[in-house]
């Protein structure tokens, strides 16, 4: 049988002096394969076009559409409503400054993460156009992929305990991509340029350990285990920074 | 209104707008570049095959060179590719993808030994060379004579997005994000920069430019069915159209994929049909064996593209709340070979169709996916018409791909054609002085100012945006999509100048402040529909068929009429774009023949 959907949706327009916070019910009926891309779009051109929401490749890799539905960060591109009970509540991310509704400026926050993380190759060699190109193992290059795959949805800040507490905390986000450098051949940053990123309470130090992060990342990427690996990495970095014979 | 200086304003940043932004910074200049979304969003981080370059690594691949790329690509084009854009561009894509590596693409590797590869749905043992052991890997993909295809994982996108936006960042390349160019400042002979309208407030901002990129990606969704990510609505096309100055070239070659997924039209890849899968109609019959005894499933894209939409129109198609579509059937392909070696697939039919393709039918149907035409450039990317105004990469008609673009040769040309463009607005940027006139850039805010206030307020008709829109679809969809004929182009030429009409009197039904997409649209959605009279009018006009372009009336390829290129202008005030045509090559290196698929007749050209 067909459903009859209801949507509590947050509302907020930042740029309207007037605009209270608050949410707003809709009604949709469902229909086969209705994703929320699908249910936010016909609400918005049916029902009420003010409403604001981000999508882009509505495909699951860009990352735009990440909100909290049903209590839980996610992929709106990629949440069927048949999975979900017949009323859905949506919110924006927290930690990301509101654009309006469920928009959220993730853009600002990663453009902030990557500068300090340097989130680039740093090599002292320089590139030889006429030259062959150096070689790599494959699998190394496998392993730098599955660190690579972030799509910076941001689901996993706003499921950090941490993140939503301290507005400067790397996240883990931030601490995915520095283990990405961190794995690279090419990056000739040591244990110790990488310690002045995350070697602090903003950093590792400030990571509770609870692995929200992990359970909503959409991607499933390593996040438990990477976290695990650099708290440790940085805790021998401390010690060797202790002792005088350390190196 | 604030106004911003910078030398280079790029018009997007995606990989073609960041790989210009990188040259012209690392030459020492300054650069802003625009996106609607944050940089690495950008559609370009969609791509999954990978690019083409004739590295020639890979075992599949030896005896690859750049001639045998050449070749492959003018033929993909149906000659209708600048010849000798085609050579810097294969001649300079290897070094591209070794500059890539070195900024930190995680691009697969060659490894020794012997491997079990994949094709035709049957596997097939190969020994890679020790001597090229940790080299660039490469693997094969439609219309290719060798494997050329650099790949990372499934996300040669995204890797290479990333990458390249590191390295933007790293120089200091600054990107206003949310941002939306809505005009080009211009005199009629110089541009000066964009009027950019800020998605997140809703204000006006001024940037003054001496040179100015679009590189804003494609137009797909002036279509309803689009692979295309949502926001590729032509827009930077449409702000070049509306100086009346510059020229859009081959506007009506788009390109469509057969396997388009319904509701939301993400691709599933051309190797479910490779291995085995079968199209079947709303009877669950096989009917592509009827149409293409030899090849059935295994045409070419638009070949088949083709059948599908002559078989729907039979009454054959499967009707939806989406619309028709007809089924992709890959369920005696096993369990084992669906979740191993189609996994992409397997996952977009959970994750977004919700069904399960080891049981159930993957409903599909021929999708808009990739436009050719775009802003026409001269082959160091300037474009026709107004001075310090470049194109690169799916905006660009630059012309790399004439009627027919091949897969893996459109990342590829991001990256070549933004390393080759970038160097050469550098060198443009050196000793280049120009004035900015204050009244230029006054009229141009005025004039935007007032038309957006216009529609806030519903000044000029309460036409809804999403109705309008809607209509332009059907017409499209009708008239100018896989096959086209004189009557139903007559009629969608004539129906979309009704639309256009519309398009002036948009009203909103929401209050239009802050980050509002109904307003968004309504500034967009007038040049939208001129890039689809644009298309409908030149696929009216062209009396052949070539690449992509199929007439049902016309089916030769005429050489002797048609070896040339649209050249589509707007002039003010005009209901219709003005077209002219050029040569579609001057330098010929390979002269018109068979492409070697896709069947047809050809009408050679008279010398
Ligand atoms: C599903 C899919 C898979 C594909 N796979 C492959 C593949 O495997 N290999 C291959 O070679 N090709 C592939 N393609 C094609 C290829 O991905 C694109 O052609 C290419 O990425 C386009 O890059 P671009 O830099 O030109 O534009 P885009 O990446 O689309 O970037 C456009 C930029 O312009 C901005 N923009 C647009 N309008 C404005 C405006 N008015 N103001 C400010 N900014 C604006 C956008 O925000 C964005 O930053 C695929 C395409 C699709 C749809
Ligand atoms: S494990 Fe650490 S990073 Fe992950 S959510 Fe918890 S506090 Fe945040
Ligand atoms: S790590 Fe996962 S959840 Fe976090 S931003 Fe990246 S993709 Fe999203
Ligand atoms: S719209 Fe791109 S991930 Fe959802």
């Amino acid at each position: 049988m067909q459903r009859s959907l209801t949507f509590n949706i947050f509302r907020h327009n930042p740029q309207d002096p007037a605009s209270v916070p608050h949410m707003d019910t809709y009604r949709l009926d469902e229909t086969d394969s209705m994703t929320l891309f699908i249910a936010l779009h016909r609400l918005r051109e049916e029902q009420d076009p003010s409403l604001k929401f981000d999508f882009c490749c509505r495909a699951g890799v860009c990352g735009s559409c990440a909100m909290v539905i049903n209590g839980r960060p996610g992929l709106a591109c990629h949440t069927k409503t048949r999975d979900l009970p017949a009323t859905i509540t949506l919110l924006p991310l927290p930690v990301f400054k509101l654009v309006g509704d469920l928009a959220v400026d993730t853009g600002t926050w990663f453009r902030a993460m990557y500068q300090r993380t340097e989130s680039w190759i740093h090599t002292r060699a320089e590139f030889e156009p006429a030259a062959q190109e150096a070689r790599m193992e494959n699998e190394v290059a496998n392993a730098i992929y599955e660190l690579d795959r972030c799509i910076e949805c941001g689901c996993c800040v706003a499921a950090c305990g941490t993140a939503n507490l301290r507005p400067d905390f790397l996240a883990p986000a931030g601490f995915i991509r520095v283990a990405r450098f961190a794995a690279d051949p090419r990056d000739e940053r040591t244990d110790a340029d990488f310690y002045e990123i995350i070697g602090s309470d903003e950093g590792i130090f400030g990571c509770m350990g609870l692995l929200a992060c992990e359970d909503v990342c959409p991607k499933h990427l390593p996040l438990q285990n990477q976290l695990g690996y650099l708290r440790r990495k940085m805790g021998l970095t401390v010690l060797k920074k202790l002792l005088p014979f350390g190196g | 209104m604030q106004i911003i200086h910078t030398d280079l304003l790029t018009i997007g940043a995606g990989l073609a707008g960041e790989r210009c932004a990188i040259e012209v910074a690392g030459a020492g200049f300054s650069v802003v570049c625009l996106s609607l979304v944050p940089a690495r969003r950008s559609h370009s981080v969609a791509a999954q095959g990978g690019m083409q370059a004739a590295l020639g690594n890979a075992i599949m691949g030896d005896g690859d060179s750049p001639d045998v790329h050449f070749l492959d690509t003018v033929k993909g084009s149906d000659w209708g590719a600048d010849q000798e854009v085609a050579r810097m561009f294969v001649e300079a894509a290897p070094i591209e993808m070794r500059r890539l590596a070195h900024w930190g693409v995680p691009w697969n590797r060659v490894v020794a030994g012997t491997h079990t590869y994949w094709k035709g749905g049957k596997p097939f043992d190969a020994t890679e060379k020790a001597e090229n052991h940790g080299l660039i890997h490469s693997r094969a993909f439609g219309g290719t004579a060798k494997w050329r295809t650099c790949y990372a994982s499934d996300g040669a996108g995204h890797a290479v997005l990333y990458t390249m936006d590191n390295r933007a960042a790293q120089l200091g390349v600054t990107v206003h994000d949310r941002s939306e160019a809505v005009s080009l400042i211009h005199d009629g002979e110089t541009c000066h920069g964009a009027i950019v309208r800020c998605l997140r407030t809703g204000e006006l901002r001024a940037y003054l430019a001496r040179a100015t990129l679009i590189a804003s990606g494609g137009y797909g969704r002036i279509y309803r069915a689009s692979t295309n990510a949502i926001i590729c609505e032509g827009t930077g096309l449409s702000l070049a159209l509306d100086t009346g100055v510059a020229k859009l070239g081959n506007m009506e070659a788009v390109q469509f994929h057969p396997t388009g997924t319904v509701p939301t039209d993400i691709l599933v890849t051309e190797g479910c049909r490779g291995d085995g899968g079968t199209l079947l109609d709303r009877d669950e019959y096989r009917f592509m064996p009827d149409y293409e005894p030899d090849k059935a499933e295994l045409a070419s894209r638009d070949v088949v593209s083709r059948r599908m939409i002559e078989h729907m129109r039979t009454g054959k198609g499967v009707q939806s709340p989406y619309g028709e579509h007809l089924w992709l059937d890959i369920r005696h392909l096993g369990e084992q070979h669906i979740r191993t070696k189609l996994r992409e697939v397997d996952e977009i039919c959970q994750n977004f169709l919700g069904i399960d393709p080891l049981h159930q039918l993957i409903p599909v149907r021929p999708t808009q996916h990739y436009s050719m035409g775009g802003v026409r450039t001269d082959k160091t990317g300037a474009a026709y018409g107004l001075k310090g105004l470049f194109s690169a990469g799916e905006s660009a008609c630059w012309d790399l791909h004439g009627f027919n673009r091949l897969g893996g040769n459109s990342l590829a040309e991001t990256v070549v054609a933004g390393g080759i463009v970038g160097r050469n607005i550098a060198e443009f940027l050196q000793g280049y002085d120009t004035a900015f006139s204050t009244a230029h850039v006054r009229e141009a805010a005025t004039r935007d100012e007032a038309r957006i206030g216009r529609i806030v307020s519903g000044a000029d008709g309460k036409e809804s945006v999403y109705a309008v829109r809607e209509a332009m679809y059907d017409i499209l969809e009708r008239a100018a999509y896989v096959f086209r004929n004189g009557k139903d182009l007559t009629w969608g030429v004539q129906a979309l100048q009704e639309v256009h009409e519309r398009a002036q009197h948009i009203g909103l039904a929401s209050d239009g402040v802050g980050a509002n997409a109904e307003l968004a649209l309504a500034i967009r959605m007038p040049g939208m529909v001129r890039l689809a009279l644009c298309v409908c009018h030149g696929a009216l006009m062209r009396t052949e068929s070539r690449g992509s372009h199929t007439r049902e009336d016309f089916p030769e390829r005429n050489d002797r009429d048609w070896l040339n290129r649209t050249l589509a202008s707007w002039r003010p005030g005009a209901d219709l774009p003005h077209l002219d045509y050029e040569p579609a090559t001057s330098y010929v290196e390979l002269p018109p023949g068979d492409r070697g698929y896709g069947g047809g007749k050809i009408i050679p050209a008279a010398s």
